[in-house]
């Protein structure tokens, strides 16, 4: 009984990682029907940034999330004007492709430059026991960090001028535009959110688990199925999303190897879509 | 099919496959014949690929996953049942067809991008069964002996009759593309490109033309592998479902012109021989993913149509004799 309590523990903790891997790439999906192909590689870029802050620097891991943020929106606002902005508005295939080459070239220069091999961070945070069992501490951390950054996003989108206009932008742009709204700068401001919350994710999964420059691929993936199942743009979906694929992979692990399990969950990806062609969350497209 | 035979198109590939049928038996070279053999494979590959991304307009990130099976399961023929080389080729590629059939009928009920991402699913499930399925060897493969090439007439005969036979795949690729995109099921297809609602109204039946062209895209790359694989004697999971290669279909088709199938041709040759040159020189060696993205980047910023798109614009009149 303890041990499946145990389990469900676990999956929510690591599900709440997933959720916060997600939201970048669920926000710039929701706000401007991008499909960013470069999220994973942002997420790597995360990890080797806090790598280097903390090799390099000494700092303490929690402490370098701040940089992160600051250096990915700026990523990402350059990311928007490199391969985004001339693909707003046309076919999504365009954008899908345009994403794919940046990915591509920044994938080249990481495995040219630190190859394929595995780097991990040591961070020492108490673990909590219970019984036989005890829950590592960086991973409680970084679930509750990623509640935390999902219910500021949440506040953010609600509550703020700024967030009602990227609200606005992703509900309709031609509209925002006319009352007054600087529908591109929302549009990169947008981006620039959506790739500082990729490097995060990245510094808190680099605290967790060993990593390679090729690691940001599976949450991606994982990324995509958290779309379809919490809704476009949506920090609070995300995380549900996040939480649900993360009990879904305590729940088959003891079953199947390993490798099966990404394939379960796009088995589940393309169950949902086909069962909601539109998306699950059609209503609130755009709605945020 | 005879009022094929009446378009200067079909002649024109039919020149282009006996020149490159031909080039490297005059004088006997054999480095241009291994190069040429590669030229073949990319042609292949990326023809089929632009039957589904140039015709129907959707992208399939997954196209090396045909390769791939076909490969192993002509080298597993050929390995466990001593079967001999053409029946195992023509098995795979029934077998992948088949069941791209089934793939197909399932994510192709996916729209546009979702499609795109579903197919990266197709690539993680394929190799996750092959990495745990023991009579392909799992991870470390299947390794063939040379015995296979006995007969054949031993290995340096055996290179070459692979080699007309790879040359004979690219042939009936670009038939194959030409075939289909003059044919109704063709006008269909790049209906669904244009506007695949449009499409459905005007009775064009989606779902199974998008399957279909999912499963023909799949058959000659199969054999295509087959025979890859079969030179090389040996495969294992990383070689037969290289994402790169799957990437670097996609760029060939852009770079060429989707939808063109001259363009793509033209773009794999051009490709190749860019990819042979940058391999070789050492500034390049480790950039070879960073120059394919920054060149599909360009196209597809700057000159969304393609080689084609542009000697189109600039020589309309080719457009009546290049497809």
């Amino acid at each position: 009984m303890l041990g499946i309590f145990a389990s469900i523990i676990d999956g929510v903790l690591v599900g709440l990682v997933y959720g916060l891997a997600a939201m970048g790439l669920t926000l710039i999906w929701g706000v401007m029907d991008v499909i960013n192909l470069t999220h994973g590689v942002m997420i790597v870029a995360g990890m080797f940034a806090l790598f280097l802050l903390t090799s390099a620097l000494g700092l303490n891991p929690y402490v370098a999330m701040l940089p992160v943020l600051i250096g990915g929106f700026l990523v990402g606002v350059a990311l928007y004007w490199i391969s985004i902005h001339r693909m707003v508005g046309r076919p999504p295939l365009m954008s899908l492709l345009s994403t794919f080459a940046v990915n591509l070239v920044l994938i080249g220069v990481g495995t040219a430059v630190w190859g394929t091999a595995l780097f991990n961070v040591e961070v020492s945070v108490p673990g909590i026991s219970m019984g036989r069992y005890t829950f590592p501490g960086a991973h409680i951390v970084a679930a509750v960090l990623a509640a935390v950054i999902a219910a500021v996003l949440y506040l953010f989108l609600q509550h703020t001028r700024l967030g009602k206009s990227v609200r606005a932008v992703a509900n309709n742009r031609e509209a925002a535009e006319l009352v007054g709204i600087p529908t591109t700068r929302v549009l990169a401001i947008s981006v620039g959110l959506g790739v500082a919350l990729a490097g995060i994710s990245g510094v808190l999964i680099a605290t967790l688990f060993p990593f390679t420059v090729l690691s940001g691929d599976g949450y991606q993936l994982k990324g995509f199925v958290v779309t379809v199942l919490g809704g476009f743009g949506n920090p609070v979906g995300a995380l549900l999303g996040g939480v649900a694929l993360g009990l879904l992979e305590g729940a088959v692990t003891p079953f199947v190897p390993v490798s099966w399990t990404l394939v379960i969950e796009f088995v589940l990806f393309v169950l949902v879509l086909i069962a909601f062609p539109t998306g699950i969350f059609r209503s609130r497209r755009g709605a945020l | 099919m005879l009022s094929m035979l009446r378009r200067p198109f079909f002649w024109i590939i039919t020149l282009a496959v006996v020149a490159f049928a031909l080039a490297p038996v005059y004088g006997n070279d054999v480095s241009l014949r291994e190069s040429l053999l590669l030229d073949a494979l990319y042609i292949t590959l990326a023809s089929n690929l632009n039957l589904i991304l140039g015709y129907a307009g959707y992208v399939n990130f997954g196209s090396i996953v045909f390769f791939g099976l076909g490969g192993y399961i002509c080298v597993w023929l050929v390995n466990s049942y001593s079967w001999p080389l053409a029946p195992s080729l023509m098995v795979a590629g029934v077998c992948v067809s088949a069941l791209a059939l089934i793939f197909g009928l399932g994510i192709l009920r996916l729209r546009g991008a979702f499609f795109a991402l579903a197919t990266i699913g197709v690539i993680e499930a394929v190799q996750a069964f092959v990495e745990n399925f023991t009579p392909w060897g799992g991870s470390a493969g299947i390794y063939l002996s040379s015995e296979i090439f006995r007969p054949l007439g031993g290995p340096a005969h055996a290179l070459w009759v692979i080699y007309f036979m790879m040359v004979a795949v690219m042939g009936l690729s670009l038939y194959l593309s030409y075939a289909i995109k003059t044919s109704k099921f063709g006008l269909g297809l790049l209906a669904i490109g244009q506007n695949e609602d449009a499409a459905a109204i005007l009775g064009v039946p989606t779902p199974l033309y998008k399957a279909l062209v999912y499963s023909v895209s799949a058959f000659l790359p199969a054999i295509a592998g087959g025979l890859y694989f079969f030179k090389s004697a040996f495969i294992q999971p990383s070689d037969a479902f290289d994402l790169s290669l799957s990437t670097e279909a996609l760029v060939v088709g852009m770079l060429g012109g989707q939808g063109t199938v001259t363009g793509v041709a033209i773009g794999a040759f051009l490709y190749e021989e860019l990819r042979g040159y940058l391999l070789t020189s050492s500034t390049f060696a480790n950039f070879q993913l960073v120059v394919s993205g920054a060149l599909l980047l360009l196209i597809v910023l700057f000159f969304p149509g393609g080689l084609m798109g542009f000697i189109y614009s600039r020589f309309p009149r080719t457009q009546k004799v290049l497809e």
